[in-house]
C-alpha cells in the first residue's frame, strides 16, 4: 500500500507540474459549466432542480478527457526507459499500476469535487433529487475509473502517446455507444446482452438515483479486466523482451 | 553479498543474446564486464538486476534467487541502466526523494542519505534543478546517486562515466574504487583503460558467450602465447645477424625494423623464451646487445583478439 502511494504521490505531483491538472479541470469546469448553465438542455429551460444536464455532459467530457490523462502513465515510462528504474525496484507491476490507477482517479476526483458547487447552487435554488445527485456522482466515479482503466490497458501496450491515446478512445467508443446502438437495434437476448455491456445503461439508471449490483458488478468487471490486461502487457513489454 | 550467475541463457526471437553465460563475483571485489556492441552485456545486467527473466539458468544474489524472489534481490541491488533513467521534469532532490522511498529507505534517514549522495556525486549546485535542464554529465550523476541511495550491498552500473568529463571520470573511478572494497560491484565499459584502471577481474564476453575471465595480467599472458622482444644488436653486419637470429630454434620470426638502427623484432614459438639464446648468441660473435624489450600486449589487442576471432 505503501508503495502504491509513492507511485500516485509522484504521478500526481506530476500532473499538477505539467499543468496537465490544471487544463483538465479548467476544461472541464468550462464545458460542464457552460451546457448546465447557458446552453442546450440547461437547468434554467428545463427548469427543474435537478443535475441531469451536467450529468449527461460529465459523461461525454470524461469519455474524452480520461485518455487523455492516462495516455502518459505507461507509454512514457516505457518511451524514456524509466520502467527500467520501477521494475528493477523492490515493487511489483502491481503495485506500479495500482499506483498510476489512483493517481488518475484522484485528479478524477478533484476535478468532481470542484464542480460540487453546481450542486449547492442548484439545491438552493429548488428542491433537489439528494440521493440522485451523490448516485450520479458515484456513478461519474465509477465510469471515470472503468476508462482509466481502458486507459491504463492502451497505454500499456504502446510507447507513444497518440497511440495510446487512441487506442482509449477507440475502446471506449464500444462501452460508451457502439454496444449501446447495437442492443437497441436488436431484439431478444442480443439487445440484453449489449444493452447489458453499454456503460450507457448503468450510468443512466444511476443517474436517476437507482443502483443495482448488476451495475456495481458490470463496472467491478470492466476495471478489473482493464487492469489485469494492463499487467498483461507490462509484462510482456519488459520481462519477456 | 556474493552474485553467482548460473548458466544463463536468453533469446530474442530466434537470436540468442546470452548463451550460458557463467561466472561469480565475490564481496569486495570489481568485476569490468567488457564485449563489443550487441555482445549481450547489457542483457546480462538486465538479468541481474531483474529486469528481465532469463530462459534459462539463475542468477544468485547472496544465496537468493532472482527467479524466486525478485522483490528480495531488488532490495540489495543498486542499478544504474545504460539508458540513464530520469524523470525529465523532476527537480533532483525529489528525484532522489522518490527513489529513497520506493528502495524502502527508512523515512528519518532519507534526507540524510540525500545530502550525502548530492555532496558525493558533486550535485550540491544543482539540487534544486530539473534534471531535464542539466548537462550529460550532470544527468549521469544523478543516475549514479539514484543507484547508491539505498547504500546497496551489489552495484551494477552500466557505463557509468560515459558523458563525464576527465575530472569527474577520475573521481568516480575512485568512488567506485572506495564502494567496491565492501561491496560487489559488476562495472560494464567500452573503455579499457577505465576497466584496466578500475577492476580487480576482467570479465569479456562475445556475442553471449563468454571468452575470457581473469585479472588484466591473466588475460594478457593467456592471449600472448607467444613471447615478442624488440631487439637492437650493434657491432655485426645486419644481414649476418638476421641469418643468425633465424637459425636459433626458439625463434619463429625475425622482422627487421625499418630503421637505420640494427632493431629487430622478434617473436619466439608458442611457450618458449628465446631471451637466454638471443643472449648467447651475441657473446659468441662478439655483438653488442644494446637493447632488449619485451613487447607487452595491449589489453585493447587481447580484446580485439578474443572478440573478433570468430
Amino acid at each position: 500500500m505503501k508503495k502504491i502511494w509513492i507511485i500516485a504521490k509522484k504521478e500526481l505531483r506530476s500532473f499538477f507540474d505539467s499543468l496537465m491538472a490544471y487544463i483538465m479541470i479548467i476544461l472541464f469546469l468550462g464545458f460542464s459549466g457552460f451546457f448546465t448553465w447557458l446552453y442546450g438542455g440547461d437547468v434554467f429551460l428545463v427548469n427543474q432542480a435537478s443535475l441531469q444536464s451536467f450529468f449527461s455532459i460529465a459523461f461525454w467530457t470524461l469519455f474524452f478527457f480520461i485518455p487523455a490523462v492516462t495516455m502518459g502513465l505507461l507509454a512514457d515510462e516505457k518511451k524514456s526507459g524509466t520502467i527500467e528504474l520501477l521494475i528493477t525496484k523492490p515493487i511489483s507491476y502491481w503495485q506500479i499500476i495500482f499506483g498510476k490507477f489512483l493517481s488518475a482517479f484522484l485528479l478524477i476526483a478533484i476535478t468532481l469535487a470542484l464542480t460540487i458547487p453546481y450542486y449547492i447552487t442548484v439545491a438552493s435554488i429548488g428542491k433537489i433529487d439528494h440521493g440522485a445527485v451523490w448516485m450520479g456522482y458515484l456513478g461519474l466515479l465509477l465510469i471515470s475509473a472503468s476508462y482509466i482503466s481502458i486507459g491504463l490497458f492502451a497505454s500499456s501496450i504502446t510507447n507513444n502517446q497518440i497511440v495510446s491515446f487512441l487506442i482509449a478512445l477507440f475502446i471506449g467508443i464500444f462501452f460508451h455507444l457502439i454496444f449501446g446502438l447495437i442492443g437497441s437495434s436488436m431484439g431478444g437476448i442480443m439487445n440484453t446482452i449489449f444493452s447489458y455491456l453499454s456503460l450507457l445503461t448503468h450510468y443512466d439508471s444511476m443517474s436517476r438515483g437507482v443502483i443495482d449490483s448488476k451495475d456495481l458488478i458490470y463496472f467491478a468487471s470492466v476495471i478489473l479486466l482493464g487492469l489485469i490486461g494492463t499487467e498483461i502487457a507490462l509484462v510482456k513489454k519488459t520481462r519477456a523482451n | 553479498m556474493e552474485v553467482s550467475v548460473e548458466n544463463i541463457s536468453r533469446s530474442y526471437g530466434l537470436q540468442k543474446a546470452v548463451d550460458s553465460v557463467s561466472f561469480k563475483v565475490n564481496t569486495g571485489e570489481i568485476v569490468g564486464f567488457l564485449g563489443p556492441n550487441g555482445a549481450g552485456k547489457t542483457t546480462t545486467m538486465k538479468i541481474i538486476t531483474c529486469f528481465m527473466s532469463p530462459d534459462e539458468g539463475d542468477v544468485k544474489i547472496g544465496g537468493v534467487s532472482v527467479r524466486e524472489k525478485p522483490e528480495n534481490v531488488k532490495m540489495h541491488i543498486g542499478y544504474l541502466p545504460e539508458t540513464n533513467p530520469l524523470y525529465k521534469d523532476m527537480p533532483v532532490i525529489d528525484y532522489l526523494k522518490f527513489v529513497a522511498e520506493l528502495q524502502d529507505v527508512p523515512k528519518d534517514k532519507i534526507k540524510e542519505r540525500i545530502f550525502e549522495m548530492v555532496q558525493v556525486c558533486g550535485l550540491t549546485q544543482e539540487k534544486y534543478k530539473k534534471i531535464g535542464e542539466l548537462s550529460k554529465g550532470y544527468q549521469q550523476r544523478v543516475g549514479l546517486a539514484q543507484a547508491l541511495i539505498h547504500n546497496p550491498e551489489v552495484l551494477i552500473l552500466d557505463e557509468p562515466t560515459s558523458g563525464l568529463d576527465p575530472n569527474q571520470i577520475v573521481e568516480i573511478r575512485e568512488l567506485i574504487k572506495k564502494i567496491g572494497k565492501e561491496k560487489t560491484v559488476i562495472f560494464c565499459s567500452h573503455i579499457l583503460a577505465e576497466v584496466e584502471a578500475t577492476c580487480d577481474r576482467i570479465i569479456i564476453i562475445n556475442s553471449g558467450k563468454l571468452v575470457a575471465d581473469g585479472t588484466s595480467n591473466d588475460l594478457r599472458k593467456q592471449a600472448q602465447k607467444k613471447e615478442i622482444l624488440k631487439v637492437t644488436i650493434e657491432d655485426g653486419d645486419k644481414n649476418e645477424v638476421f641469418m643468425a637470429l633465424q637459425k636459433l630454434d626458439t625463434i619463429e620470426m625475425v622482422d627487421p625494423l625499418p630503421s637505420y638502427t640494427n632493431s629487430y623484432e622478434i617473436m619466439s614459438r608458442a611457450y618458449t623464451t628465446s631471451r637466454r639464446s638471443i643472449f648467447k648468441l651475441c657473446v659468441e660473435r662478439g655483438w653488442a646487445l644494446t637493447e632488449m624489450t619485451p613487447i607487452e600486449r595491449k589489453l585493447e589487442e587481447v580484446f580485439r583478439e578474443l572478440t573478433i576471432k570468430n
